[in-house]
């Protein structure tokens, strides 16, 4: 059984200009110890549709369909459920987490107060020896839980959020952009650590991220979001490789591959701008900027239709698979 | 060669850092910029990458060696450094932070021609600055407000207040670094555009080998306060020489046939840096073994500051020119 | 997102489109004030009197407030010719508040007016100077914040000549601009930090043009805010220094009546009418002002929303 599925979710912000479409009819599904990658950019909703895994969205946004964690769901739970399902079952590492840490509190403090707050009787020996499990798990020593977080580093900063995340042992970890704003060096120490807790504990994983590169070497499966739908679905190598939608293509080659010389003095990258929210254009909301755009697109309504084995596309031109 | 229209000679720049002890963000450094030329400085946070492009803006006074203009030494004085600013413009990171958002687009760009007093037609300027870099019609984004604009157009309209004053040369700090991947792309297409149309030299400083690639004629790449590495972009990018630059280009996710060389230990203190070769607590071939035959030069020797000009040069006793 | 307005046009017409949004942007931040209760409340308050110090004139002409003319009887309790009853010499209570009102929103509003002028320079300045120069006027921010008020004003005043509504001005202006030059030099140094800053230092702005065009433009929202509670404070001054008797005594202020009220034994005569009303005006006024800048603020900074 899947560990997380997303059927038709639709959210929608209510605004001083009136309703706005953020996601649009999205399904999705991940199985334990698989790492589904979502990759869009601003405007595409991806952050929308992840904040309802745990009921994060703001009273303004209204959510259609169902959004199943371990076979239940989370839109209908009631309020004791779901403080209990917060953490234990799924659990998030936010955009900029590095800066979620609390200044004045001892790291380990933080990190054990997701542990105290779902198990009240914890033992004070028994919290901070979990502390220093968690800490040993995502690669730094145990006495960094006396430290403050002004004396450690970004990537130091951003493992110790991805302790507070396994804190209580989660079956699900949703991470947003964990690794967008550190260096190279440090980026592939956090990825080296996301892909071993994910193997070692079979957790199942949804990565977000704006680059497609990193997605494709840290994920079994990809989606492609664009303006509130998925666009492209797959084997996260072979979306990267051989992609089946003219956005996951413009998208994997945004960053070049250093060392091919068709890319040097040749940055390659769409026109104009992802649409905001709400203001997706008319039949496939990609057209205005799709290299391959037809009269039909901007007309016909699409939808994720397969295009291989295990693929989906929403392109018109995608290759065709009889159902 | 090309004559350089901006240069640093022998860079040391130094700040006070925590408890008193002096932290260098600049180690002694020699670049230089040509006429028509882009240069990329890489380097990952700390390196001191983004003090050395504000020294030689002016922007910070160094405490050794010079900022050439032309040739000629930088003075500090207000008038000097005020006319230095109409050849050298900086394009900041975050487009989003770089406009005031109770300013309107116009005033935004207008804003370097009102501060040097320009005396012709501000309005013209500022049409052409906004359409070179590519908001066409200038007239429609004259009024409206960066909240109202996407990420690629701020940075656009951030580009176009840098152009307004027609300078020599460019220094873009992370240019697309805070932009949506598929707008990244314009964004440096546009620079490269300014190269052979306006005749710019543009100095981008970034983490990211990616837009040296795409865009750069020439790489420096900076560890500790010091350039390590430095050449044509393919040569370096090709066959690195450095074991840092080697390492670095290792682990960036396009690059799928060579193994990760993740470098053990944390990024290093400015206030307490080694001896010797800089980078030689962290070298993967001192640790190998494959450095045995050099290892008391790295351990004790310090090494030259690498010229800055010209050819395919590295910062290292092992595999160094 | 695309407006259609005027492609381009003589700088004329851009000004005005700059007005437009200035205008729209006025009405939106009315329609939020609007919202909250508190500050109609006290904006309610504020108008009544205003309405009261400006009518004064016309209400009670000015015979009914002098010593000398007055008709009814001395600390007669409120009556159907007296709805306040009189004070000792025999005027209209009601007459005697309404022309107060003058005095102390007058008072109130220059004093702060002086207060916000020096506030803002000296907060600004010592935010933006770094060196010397700002830690020098920090320093005399802090040194004018820890002497006490009360004294200061009392010795201020007497140094200047007391006695005159203008002297109380200038006194009340020149003690009373210390807290808001460290709230502005907090709110500077945050947006100093802010990369446009370091932007228009990259274009060769000079000090004035950074302090006038980036930092002031957006410090004002909060330098408003503050505005109000500033009157607030400075009115109480008034009313306090007033009572003190430093005020000018043919000005019939609430303070300056309350004086004479405990002067001329009115507690002891049990005439409630004489002392109650000026105290309660005066908190009114201030409560007015205070309610009114704090949804100011909640407007200018949301995150201190909620109602």
């Amino acid at each position: 059984m899947a560990v997380l599925e997303l059927e038709d979710v639709s959210v929608t912000y209510r605004s001083a200009e009136g309703a706005v479409p953020a996601v649009r009819g999205v399904s999705l599904s991940v199985d334990a110890g698989r790492s589904l990658g979502l990759a869009g950019e601003s405007g595409s909703g991806k952050t929308s549709v992840t904040s309802t895994v745990l009921r994060l969205l703001p009273k303004s946004a209204t959510v259609t369909g169902r959004v199943l964690l371990e076979g239940e769901d989370v839109l209908t739970m009631k309020w004791g459920r779901l403080r209990a399902v917060r953490w234990a079952t799924a659990s998030v590492v936010f955009q900029g987490a590095m800066h979620a840490l609390n200044p004045v509190q001892r790291v380990g403090h933080q990190i054990a107060e997701p542990i105290r707050l779902h198990e009240k009787s914890v033992s004070e020996p028994t919290a901070r020896k979990r502390v220093g499990e968690l800490l040993e798990q995502v690669g730094l020593p145990s006495r960094v839980a006396q430290s403050y977080p002004h004396q450690l580093s970004g990537g130091q900063k951003q493992r110790v959020m991805i302790a507070m995340a396994l804190a209580c042992g989660p079956k699900l970890i949703v991470a947003d952009e964990p690794t967008t704003a550190l260096d190279v060096m440090v980026q592939q120490q956090v990825l080296g650590v996301l892909a071993d807790r994910v193997q070692d504990l079979g957790l199942a994983m949804v990565f977000i991220s704006h680059d497609l590169s990193v997605l494709a070497s840290a994920c079994d499966d990809l989606a492609v979001m664009y303006a509130g739908q998925v666009v492209e679905q797959g084997p996260s190598d072979q979306v990267f490789d051989d992609a089946h939608h003219p956005y996951s293509r413009a998208l994997g080659g945004a960053y070049p591959r250093i060392g091919d010389l068709r890319f040097r003095y040749a940055p390659s990258g769409l026109p104009g701008d992802p649409p905001f929210p709400g203001e997706a254009p008319s039949g496939c909301a990609f057209h205005p900027r799709c290299p391959q755009a037809r009269e039909v697109c901007a007309t016909t309504d699409v939808e994720l239709r397969p295009s291989g084995e295990r693929r989906w596309s929403s392109c018109l031109f995608a290759p065709e698979v009889g159902t | 060669m090309t004559e350089s229209v901006l240069e640093a000679r022998g860079i040391e720049v130094t700040f006070r850092g925590r408890g008193g002890r002096p932290a260098r963000a600049v180690d002694g450094v020699d670049l230089s910029l040509g006429r028509g030329e882009i240069v990329a400085l890489v380097g990952e946070s700390g390196c001191g990458k983004t003090t050395l492009s504000r020294t030689l803006l002016g922007l910070e006074r160094p405490s050794g060696g010079e900022v050439l203009v032309s040739g000629r030494p930088l003075e500090y004085s207000a008038a000097a450094l005020k006319k230095h600013r109409r050849s050298a413009q900086l394009v900041l990171q975050d487009p989003t932070g770089a406009l005031n958002p109770r300013r309107s687009v116009y005033e935004a760009v207008a804003e370097g021609l009102r501060v040097h007093r320009f005396d012709g037609d501000e309005r013209a300027a500022v049409a052409d600055a906004l359409a070179r870099a590519g908001l066409r019609p200038p007239e429609r984004f004259f009024l409206r407000y960066p909240h109202e604009l996407s990420g690629g157009q701020r940075q656009r309209v951030v580009i176009a207040g840098a152009l307004v004053l027609q300078p020599q040369v460019i220094i873009a700090d992370e240019p697309v670094s805070s932009l949506d991947a598929s707008v990244r792309g314009e964004i440096l297409a546009l620079l490269l555009s300014l190269r052979e149309s306006l005749g710019l030299s543009l100095l981008v400083v970034t983490h990211d080998l990616g837009v040296a690639w795409n865009i750069a004629d020439r790489i420096a790449v900076m560890y500790l306060c010091r350039i390590v590495e430095q050449g044509p972009t393919e040569e370096v990018l090709s066959a690195p020489k450095h074991p840092y630059t080697r390492a670095l280009l290792s682990v960036v996710p396009e690059i799928d046939h060579v193994e990760p060389i993740v470098l053990t230990g944390e990024p290093p203190d400015p206030t307490a840096i080694p001896t010797g070769c800089r980078f030689h607590p962290r070298c993967p071939a001192l640790r190998d073994g494959a450095a045995d035959a050099v290892a008391t030069d790295c351990r004790g020797k310090e090494l030259p500051v690498l010229s800055g000009t010209g050819g395919h040069e590295a910062a290292c006793w092992l595999t160094g020119a | 997102m695309a407006s259609d307005q005027q492609t381009g046009g003589a700088p004329q017409g851009r000004r005005a489109i700059a007005r437009a949004r200035r205008r729209e942007a006025l009405a939106r931040g009315w329609g939020q004030f609007r919202t909250r209760r508190a500050g109609m409340a006290g904006l309610g308050i504020l108008l009544f009197f205003t309405l009261s110090a400006l009518l004064a004139p016309v209400l009670f002409p000015p015979e009914t407030i002098s010593v000398t003319r007055a008709t009814g009887e001395l600390l007669a309790p409120p009556s159907g010719e007296f709805w306040l009853g009189t004070d000792d010499s025999g005027r209209s209570m009601l007459a005697l508040l309404a022309w107060g009102a003058r005095v102390s929103l007058t008072v109130g509003i220059a004093a702060t007016l002086i207060s916000m002028v020096i506030g803002t320079s000296v907060g600004i300045a010592s935010g933006h100077y770094h060196g010397f120069g700002g830690a020098a006027l920090q320093r005399l921010t802090d040194w004018v914040l820890v002497i006490p008020f009360l004294p200061l004003a009392i010795v201020l005043a007497t140094v200047l000549g007391g006695g005159s509504t203008v002297t109380i001005i200038v006194v009340i202006g020149v003690t009373s601009w210390a807290g808001t030059a460290r709230l502005i030099r907090a709110q500077t140094l945050s947006v100093e930090g802010r990369p446009y800053l370091e932007r228009s230092r990259a274009l060769g702005s000079g000090n004035w043009h950074q302090m006038t065009r980036h930092v002031l433009p957006n410090v004002f929202p909060l330098v408003l805010a503050n505005t109000t509670l500033t009157v607030a404070i400075a009115i109480l001054s008034e009313t306090t220094l007033s009572f003190l008797g430093l005020g000018d005594p043919l000005r019939p202020s609430w303070g300056a009546t309350l004086d004479q009220a405990f002067s001329n034994g009115a507690v002891s005569a049990g005439a409630w009418w004489y002392i109650g009303p000026p105290g309660l005006c005066v908190v009114l006024v201030v409560l007015s002002f205070t309610m009114i800048g704090r949804a100011l603020e909640q407007i200018v900074n949301p995150r201190l929303g909620g109602q």
